[in-house]
């Protein structure tokens, strides 16, 4: 798997793409593989406060039940409303159509501690 | 890919799984495969077509001499006095006060032999407890060492397995076995599974498990045949509503809360756990096992709270996606009083209750 160069990437196996105050949010194709088949998928309600490395969701596989921390502070703007029927597309198109939320950036500092596709690449390499 | 703890105990397959891409899991100490292409899957090819799963980390305990039958009879819940040879019967192992030790598998080899497969986590107790249980003329022999276990399962499996044998398959009933012979190998034949599907689950020479899984394999092409990991074994026996031990049944749940009461015979003689049962039919039992559905979004899961009228009245023991109904569905206990159909419960999600009803089981039940 090529990790897309334009996403940032968290150790958690989320990624974030930065669209001008905003970041989008989504996990890994290694987070997908790692899953299984995604059957479930809970997420905040439009205008709730996301705080970087705090619980902001969760995605269940058949088998189990894993969180997504947000990997950045701030309000969240939308959410991705399509996975509440569709969440086997976590499992088809995680880097693209299957975002997960999309959070209003309030310390845009914090975009600094993400991982590039090269690190994260390395990471899960080692992993 | 990570390699096995060396603690882990592993099955004559480990190998071949990792070859096969599965991904491994601990479970219950045992290094075993999870699944494969993946869960839905692997239990839509046990529905439709032929799934082979590797569970070699299953137990085998043999009874053997004169009052062979005595000792299973004291041992277990299930009447084993109705076996003829050759016929297999889903019993209960109790400890005195009536609680499991654990659910096993026993088989009529003949007169004076019997032979037990229990679960892979319990097999050391099983042993012992059997063993303090034999005042008999008999004796209990530790067997796991001789067997590798393979399950074939689905509407495929009998056409898939018989390629390999030249013992007659068909006539081997529900719950029947005959030792006969798989690839030239000595093979024990059983036409039992976890699955709730027709199949067969075969006994062999750990020697020959791998060159055997491969045959079954190349044999099952033609119809899809899927190897296949616990996650699916899983779901299908969930959907079976057959207990896993650890969840549906422990040291602290009799056969009678846990919708098993066919399982007993108390009017065939003692056995081990007989009275603490005779006293719990006298006065009923308080909490009981139920199937549920979901209606709300979410998916009750194993250890989740059951809340009846606003309050905390029981748990969940195993619950998840059914890949067959597309629906969630889980088995839990509640107060006896509520455990019927049609019974609005929630069940407690991430502090969320969300509703849920209770429905009869078995949720997936096949065509014969």
């Amino acid at each position: 798997m090529i990790y897309p160069e334009n996403l940032l990437y968290t150790k958690e196996h989320e990624w974030v793409r930065v669209e001008g105050d905003t970041g989008v949010v989504g996990i890994t194709d290694h987070a997908q593989k790692e899953l299984g088949d995604i059957v479930y998928v809970d997420l905040p309600k439009v205008g709730a406060t996301a705080e970087k490395g705090k619980n902001v969701g969760s995605v269940e596989s058949v088998k189990a039940v894993s969180d997504i921390y947000a990997p950045i502070s701030g309000e969240v703007t939308e959410v991705n409303e399509a996975l509440a029927t569709a969440p086997e597309k976590l499992n088809e198109d995680p880097h693209g159509g299957a975002w997960l939320v999309k959070i209003k950036l309030s310390n845009p500092e914090e975009i600094k501690q993400l991982l590039s596709a090269a690190d994260y690449q390395t990471y899960v390499g080692a992993e | 890919m990570s390699t096995p703890a060396s603690a882990l105990k592993t099955t004559p397959l480990n190998a071949t799984h990792r070859k096969l891409g599965a991904r491994m899991v601990d479970f219950g100490g045992w290094d075993m495969p999870v699944q494969y292409s993946g869960i839905i899957d692997e239990h839509r090819a046990v529905r439709e077509a032929v799934g082979l799963f590797d569970v070699s980390h299953m137990g085998e305990i043999e009874v053997t001499g004169p009052e062979a039958l005595a000792c299973v009879e004291f041992a277990t819940t299930n009447a084993a006095s109705k076996l003829k040879q050759g016929q297999a019967q889903y019993s209960g192992l109790l400890y005195e006060h009536g609680g499991f030790v654990d659910d096993i598998l026993v088989h009529k080899v003949h007169d004076e032999s019997y032979f037990i497969c229990c679960n892979a986590s319990n097999q050391e107790k099983d042993f012992e407890h059997l063993a303090a249980l034999n005042r008999f003329q008999a004796e209990v022999v530790f067997a796991s060492d001789r067997y590798a276990q393979l399950a074939i399962q689905g509407p495929k499996g009998l056409a898939t397995l018989q390629k390999l044998t030249k013992t007659a398959l068909e006539p081997i009933k529900y719950y029947h076995f005959t030792d006969g012979e798989v690839s030239g190998t000595p093979a024990r034949i059983a036409r039992t599974g976890y699955t709730g599907e027709d199949g067969f689950e075969i006994y062999i020479d750990p020697e020959e498990a791998e060159r055997i899984w491969n045959e079954l394999m190349e044999a099952g092409r033609e119809f899809g045949i899927k190897p296949c990991g616990l996650g699916a074994r899983n779901t299908l026996r969930l959907e079976s509503k057959m207990a896993l031990y650890g969840h549906e049944i422990d040291a602290s749940i009799t056969p009678f809360e846990a919708d098993l009461a066919w399982i007993v015979k108390l009017d065939k003689g003692d056995f081990n756990g007989r009275s603490a049962l005779a006293k719990q039919k006298t006065g009923g039992v308080k909490r009981k096992l139920v199937g549920f559905e979901m209606i709300g979004r979410g998916i009750g899961r194993d250890g989740y709270e059951v809340y009846l009228d606003g309050a905390p009245a029981g748990w969940v023991t195993s619950g998840g996606p059914s890949p067959t109904l597309c629906k969630n569905i889980g088995l839990c206990y509640v107060p006896v009083d509520r455990a019927q159909p049609g019974v609005s419960i929630q069940i407690m999600i991430r502090n969320q209750p969300v509703e849920a009803v209770t429905v009869n089981t078995p949720f997936y039940k096949r065509a014969k």
